[in-house]
Order: C-alpha cells, then sequence, then structure tokens
C-alpha cells in the first residue's frame, strides 16, 4: 500500500444534474443566439463584443454572479459553475467579457473584499476588467508602470482583454489596486490576433482613482483566472474536434468518406484523448478553485500547461481536416485557432506553467 | 445515480462488516488461505460482485475503501500479482457467461488465488486482428470439443491452473460469427507451454501448444459461434486492467524518473527539464483522467472510455523511461541482466531504468495496440466511418492469411 495521499480522490470530477443542466440550457442559447457565422461577422464590426448575447449571459441568465455570494447579490455557486459557463463560451468562441468581467475581475474583487462593485457585476449593470496585459506571466508578474500620485493614476497599459467594453477599470499599481472609471481613461483598441476576444491599450493621465485592495489579490485572482482559462480551452477543444469529426463523416474524397481513413481518423482520436485528459485537469483545477484547496497552484499549472497546447492542436487539426476550406475565411476553423494561440499566450504560456510547476513539485531546473 | 447519503452509509456499513469479520477472523493468527475463504464466503471479496458469489451487488467504486481497511490489518494477499488476468478478465467473464455449477466451482478458488488463471488469445497469425485466430475447436459425437491450434503472448502460462480459450468452432461463416470460448485446465493432455523470450532478455510470457486437447462441452462459454462477443467482455475489462488503476500523485513511471531527477542535479540540461515536466504534467493529467473515469463508471460496465486512458498511459510510459535514462546519462548503459529467465512477479520491487525503458515498448502492444485503440476511439467513441473491409463478408476460411 501506498502511504502517499491520492490526491484528487476527495473532488468529484463528473458534472452533477446542476451542471449539465446550466452547460444544456447555455449550449442551446449560444446556438440560437451565437452561431459561428455570426461570432465570424462579429469579428469585422466596429464593435467586436456582442452585447445583445452579453445581456442574454450577464442578465437574463444572471450568469455573471456566479462566484459572488449571494448577500452581495450573486449566485452562491462556486467557480465550478463559472467553468461550466466558460467552457460552453470557449466552444461557441463567444465575443462576451464574460472571462475578464465575470471571472478575473470578479476574482480580484473578491479577493479585495469589496461589496460595492460585486453587487453591480452580478445584476450585470456594469462590465469591470482588469488593466493588466493578457499575456502576463503569473509566476513573475512585470510591475505596473502606473504611477498613483495622491488618487490620481497616470500610465499605459498594453494589450489588456475585456477593457473596449468595460465601464470599470481595476488598475494594479505598486501601492494596490485601484478602481478607475473607464470614461476617465484613454482605451485605444487593437487589432488582435483574436478579434472575438478584442484587446486595447490603455492610457491614463491623472485618471482618479480609489484603492480597493492590496496587490497581493492579483496573485490568487490570476490563479483562479488561468484555473477558468482551462475550461475555455476545454471548450475550444470540443468545438474543434466536434466540427472536424462532421466534416469527416460528410465529406467524400477518393470514393470513401475521409473520415473513414486510420490516418486521419487516428488524429481525431488523439486529440479526444488529449481532451479526456484536459478535460480531468481543468475540472480538478476549477474543483479546486471553488473549494479553496491548497492544491490549486499545482492544478492550474497542470490544467494550463495542457490546455495551452491542446486547444492549439486541436484547432490545428480541425483546420487541416478540412483541407483547402479549411483556410478560408469563410470555415470556423480559424475562430478557434485564434482563440486557442491567444489563450496559450495569456496569463502564462504552456513553458511557464511547467517550469513553475517544478519549482512547486520539487523538480528544480 | 445514487445520493451522496445513500454511498455514505453504504461505506459505513461495509466499514462495520469489515470490522465485524476482523474481530472473529485475526489475520495474524489464521491461516491465510482460511482467511480469503472467510472474507469470500462474507461477500468481502469483490463488493461490486453478486450475493453468494463474493460480492454485495455493491458499486465498484466501494472496492477500495473495503480493500485498504483489510490491508491495514494485515490481511493476506490473493495472489493479486499472478493471479491479474483471473481476477480482471477471467472473473468477469465467468460471471458474465458461466453457469452456476462452473462458477460454484471456480470462482472461489479463482479469488482466493488457489487457482490462476490466464488468457489463450493471440495467435501468430491473429494478434490485432483477434477475429482471425485459426485454432481449430471441432465437436466430436461424444459432445467433447478437440482442440488444435497454437497461442502466443499468454502471460501466466507457466503459473497458470485454468486458461480461457476462443477458437475457430465454424471456419465456413464469416469470421467474427466462427469462434468459440472455452475455459480449460492447463494441465489437460495436448497443452504444450513454453517460455517466449522478450527484448528485456526475460520470459514472462509463454507459447501454448494445442494438440489434440479435449474439452467437455461443460467448460464453453456463451454459445456455440459466440466466442467474438464473449472474448469482447474479457477484453474490455483487460484494458480496464491494464488502464484503470488509481494511482498517487507522481505514481507509476514518471516516479523513477523524477527520482533520478532530484538526485542527479549534475543532469540538470533546461531541455530536459521542460520535457519530464512535459511528461510530469501528462501524467499528472492521465491520473486525474482515471480518477474521473472511476468515478463515471462507479455502478457501470467499462466502455470504449477505458482505451482513452490505455493509450495515455502507455505514451507516457514509453516517454518517460526514455528520458530517465537521458537523465541518467552514461550509468544507463549498464544493464542487469539478458539472461534468459523466469520473472519472480510476486517479490520482484525494484525494475531497473534499462527494463523499464525496454519492458514500456511492450505497453503500447499489449493488451490492444495503440493503433486498435485509437480505432476504438475514432470509431466508437467519435463515430467516425471503419475503413473499408475486405474480410467481413466472406468466410473466414476463404479470407488471405
Amino acid at each position: 500500500m501506498s502511504t502517499q495521499p491520492m490526491v484528487g480522490t476527495a473532488h468529484s470530477l463528473v458534472a452533477d444534474d446542476i451542471a449539465n443542466e446550466l452547460a444544456r440550457s447555455l449550449r442551446s442559447m449560444l446556438q440560437t443566439h451565437a452561431p459561428w457565422q455570426d461570432v465570424l461577422a462579429g469579428t469585422e464590426r466596429e464593435s467586436t463584443t456582442d452585447l445583445a448575447l452579453w445581456k442574454r449571459i450577464a442578465q437574463d441568465q444572471g450568469l455573471t454572479g456566479l462566484a459572488i455570494p449571494e448577500d452581495l447579490g450573486g449566485a452562491g455557486a462556486s467557480w465550478v459553475e463559472v467553468a461550466v459557463v466558460m467552457e460552453e463560451l470557449g466552444r461557441a468562441v463567444a465575443p462576451v467579457p464574460y472571462f475578464s468581467s465575470a471571472v478575473l475581475a470578479t476574482a480580484l474583487l473578491l479577493e479585495a473584499g469589496d461589496r460595492e462593485l460585486l453587487p453591480k457585476l452580478a445584476a450585470g449593470e456594469s462590465i469591470a476588467a482588469v488593466a493588466i496585459a493578457f499575456a502576463t506571466n503569473p509566476y513573475d508578474i512585470a510591475a505596473s508602470t502606473v504611477t498613483v500620485s495622491g488618487d490620481s493614476l497616470s500610465g499605459t497599459v498594453g494589450l489588456v482583454a475585456g477593457a473596449i467594453v468595460a465601464d470599470i477599470l481595476l488598475v494594479p499599481t505598486a501601492d494596490g489596486i485601484y478602481v478607475v472609471q473607464a470614461s476617465d481613461v484613454q482605451v485605444h483598441p487593437v487589432i488582435s490576433l483574436d478579434m472575438t476576444r478584442q484587446l486595447a491599450d490603455i492610457t491614463l493621465d491623472g485618471a482618479h482613482g480609489q484603492r480597493v485592495g492590496d496587490r497581493a489579490a492579483l496573485d490568487t485572482a490570476l490563479r483562479i483566472g488561468a484555473a477558468m482559462l482551462a475550461a475555455e480551452q476545454v471548450g475550444l477543444t470540443q468545438g474543434a474536434l466536434d466540427t472536424a469529426v462532421a466534416y469527416m463523416k460528410q465529406r467524400y474524397q477518393f470514393g470513401r468518406l475521409i473520415g473513414s481513413y486510420q490516418a486521419l481518423k487516428h488524429r481525431m482520436a488523439d486529440v479526444f484523448v488529449s481532451l479526456s485528459q484536459l478535460r480531468a485537469a481543468a475540472i480538478y483545477a476549477a474543483a479546486c478553485a471553488g473549494a479553496d484547496d491548497p492544491d490549486l497552484p499545482v492544478a492550474t499549472a497542470v490544467a494550463q500547461a495542457l490546455g495551452s497546447v491542446v486547444a492549439v492542436k486541436a484547432a490545428e487539426e480541425c483546420l487541416q481536416m478540412h483541407g483547402g476550406i479549411g483556410f478560408t475565411w469563410e470555415n470556423q476553423s480559424h475562430l478557434y485557432l485564434k482563440r486557442a494561440k491567444a489563450d496559450s499566450l495569456a496569463f502564462g504560456r504552456a513553458d511557464q506553467h511547467r517550469a513553475a510547476l517544478g519549482e512547486i513539485v520539487n523538480l528544480p531546473s | 445515480m445514487s445520493t451522496t447519503t445513500d454511498r455514505a452509509s453504504q461505506v459505513h456499513t461495509l466499514e462495520t462488516e469489515v470490522q465485524d469479520f476482523l474481530a472473529s477472523h485475526d489475520p495474524k493468527t489464521m491461516e491465510p488461505i482460511e482467511f480469503l475463504r472467510a472474507r469470500y464466503d462474507a461477500g468481502l471479496a469483490w463488493v461490486n460482485y453478486p450475493e453468494g458469489r463474493g460480492g454485495k451487488g455493491l458499486a465498484r467504486s466501494l472496492q477500495r475503501g473495503v480493500d485498504e481497511q483489510f490491508a491495514a490489518a494485515g490481511s493476506p494477499d490473493n495472489r493479486s500479482s499472478i493471479n491479474v488476468i483471473g481476477l480482471g478478465m477471467a472473473a468477469p467473464t465467468l460471471l458474465k457467461y458461466a453457469g452456476a455449477d462452473n462458477l460454484d466451482e471456480r470462482l472461489r478458488s479463482l479469488w482466493t488465488g488457489e487457482e490462476v488463471w490466464c488468457q489463450l488469445f493471440s495467435e501468430p497469425g491473429a494478434g490485432s486482428d483477434l477475429a482471425g485466430l485459426a485454432t481449430s475447436a471441432v465437436q466430436q459425437e461424444t459432445g467433447d470439443w478437440l482442440i488444435n491450434g497454437q497461442k502466443v503472448w499468454t502471460s501466466m502460462a507457466h503459473e497458470a491452473d485454468y486458461a480461457l480459450l476462443v477458437t475457430r468452432s465454424d471456419p465456413d461463416k464469416v469470421k467474427h460469427a466462427g469462434m468459440t470460448y472455452f475455459f480449460l485446465r492447463t494441465d489437460t493432455p495436448g497443452v504444450d507451454i513454453r517460455p517466449l523470450r522478450q527484448i528485456t532478455g526475460e520470459a514472462e510470457f509463454n507459447e501454448v501448444f494445442l494438440d489434440d486437447v479435449l474439452i467437455p462441452d461443460s467448460q464453453r462459454l456463451g454459445g456455440r459461434g459466440e466466442g467474438w462477443a464473449v472474448s469482447q467482455t474479457t477484453l474490455m475489462n483487460e484494458r480496464v486492467a491494464i488502464g484503470g488503476r488509481v494511482i498517487p500523485r507522481e505514481g507509476g513511471p514518471i516516479r523513477p524518473a523524477a527520482q533520478a531527477w532530484r538526485k542527479h542535479p549534475e543532469a540538470r540540461a533546461a531541455a530536459l527539464h521542460d520535457r519530464l515536466l512535459t511528461s510530469w504534467v501528462e501524467a499528472e493529467a492521465t491520473r486525474l483522467t482515471t480518477i474521473r473515469l472511476g468515478q463515471q463508471l462507479a455502478t457501470g460496465a467499462p466502455g470504449p472510455e477505458g482505451s482513452t486512458v490505455k493509450l495515455a498511459y502507455s505514451n507516457i510510459a514509453q516517454q518517460v523511461t526514455g528520458l530517465e535514462l537521458e537523465i541518467l546519462g552514461e550509468d544507463a548503459l549498464r544493464y542487469e541482466n539478458y539472461e534468459m529467465r523466469r520473472p519472480d512477479i510476486e517479490h520482484r520491487t525494484n525494475w531497473s531504468p534499462g527494463y523499464r525503458f525496454l519492458r514500456s515498448k511492450g505497453n503500447s502492444i499489449e493488451g490492444g495496440t495503440s493503433e486498435i485503440m485509437r480505432n476504438i476511439i475514432a470509431e466508437r467513441v467519435l463515430g467516425l466511418p471503419p475503413e473499408p473491409r475486405v474480410d467481413k463478408d466472406v468466410p473466414w476460411k476463404e479470407i488471405s492469411k
């Protein structure tokens, strides 16, 4: 008998009825209101965020408050349910600020002990974003260049997710986290690799800020953000796999369905195996986030190290299985590809998560 | 799905039953075999089996706690490392297809380890294409069956008392339809077991020659011509047995590689480090996948999902055992022993790095090759169409061999 604890067995890694029902109803809504053709068309509109879809998610379905306690107007659920939402939004590559507002900003405000803004986020009345670069390495956060003088903030932050539609910005500085009204800052949209989650450069020029918490809150928020991003990567992988497999069941070449060729179907089997591993790792990370499990750092590093590789691979395979049509603008493969690649650079690349993991599990470089 | 409360109360009831059993059966004073028989009769052998067959008809997932409780009390082992095939594959197959008489006579001795089992499936001409097998079974006027042929890659045949056997009973039928399944004693006249030496130097496996072997019809499992369906039950359980065991974090083949890394700071190159952690991540994710699969299967039978874990496990084992040799560098150029010998599986505690590297090459072949696993996942899970087949609608005897 081993004396080591069976880490992981204490959490349920199988979705319960509530989670399944949440996933089903959200998926059905997204199929109706965010089919990929609409998502693709949205990337060429002036506003790349689908605010009508956001209203359904935030206000009609009340999904922005899942992780917020009931006494702050939330649903009092947990990050496990948020992960279910992230997976479905990832599968649809939905252009909504759920990750930036309902995950990252919410986690930061929860950690900072906020009681004023969270009720507005829970009710879908406000959209918040954390003014931090999307490609921040969570294990080595670059010092903020935003300076504070009295209650006035100045500086720039590049490549921020969710800032374009946010009305509240949470700005990390050396002195702590400050709340700034988005109307007080300049937000410059950037032509982004992934236009379904368009990034923006932010310039603060003496913007009025109110301190809401210590900078340390950012570490936890980024860790939870990374765990939830892994759930999005599960959805992206599932979406890319389903899309590829569906095409392989209808496309004939050499008189046969292309899905019958072992050279191709084996590649889909490999994606499925990776998806099974990623799903287990992401659910475990969400369970750790939801239960304040001290294993969260290992769980998120594992999930992200895997997800950043697997989701990109799945999207690349989806594109390749479509052949020429997969390389055209009119095919959905590039939606998965661009989101997956952008995600793989967000809040820690796979190698950064692996390096950090090495320190945690005593496998030093 | 039963509620958490049901499960909690079942766990509690089982704990009490094991306590009561241990109170009246002291493993430190009783003969091991008497203890094991009594444990079987008390329904505490495998709780997911039916009452009267060593179990209580409960969920498979409840077994773990029972095993731990018995192990903590110093209970004897039922030769589980020798009788892997008996416990993992023969037992579920017997349970599903054997009649009451055969079950009464065989199942308890199987579980206690008094009777070890092996499986006579693969043949020199039928590996991945098991349904192409040629060992013939011809029913005699007496009703007995006369068996002739050759089987290969039979693990534990030299330790086994009984064997599962799948044969060609009707060569005029298409291949999947003309097979019949039996069990037999390995000391039946005409059974010749010879060691098969593998790349590690030793012989875990055997070739088994069957020369005019007579098997009574009462030892047939499933109907005439239903051997394929019966063998699927065995094989699905094999994949669960190979890939389904939950191990601790950093358990399995990643452990020695990680330990080598800690022990040899001089070997710490950046490229090796990233590969080690890539494997560590994949090993941990596979471990979590196994836990998740176990939770999903808590009540049900193994399905094609087991193929996922089996495939992932052999990938990792091969990656990481190769990496371990690179971490060890020059030392890895020494190998312990290539002498032809039988492995002492029950007493073996530490495998050498070179052995691990070589042995893991079998992982992607035994129990279904990784390529067959990919077919199963692609066709049964993803629903992709099969390759066109030239052997499906013709009698077995007309297929090119």
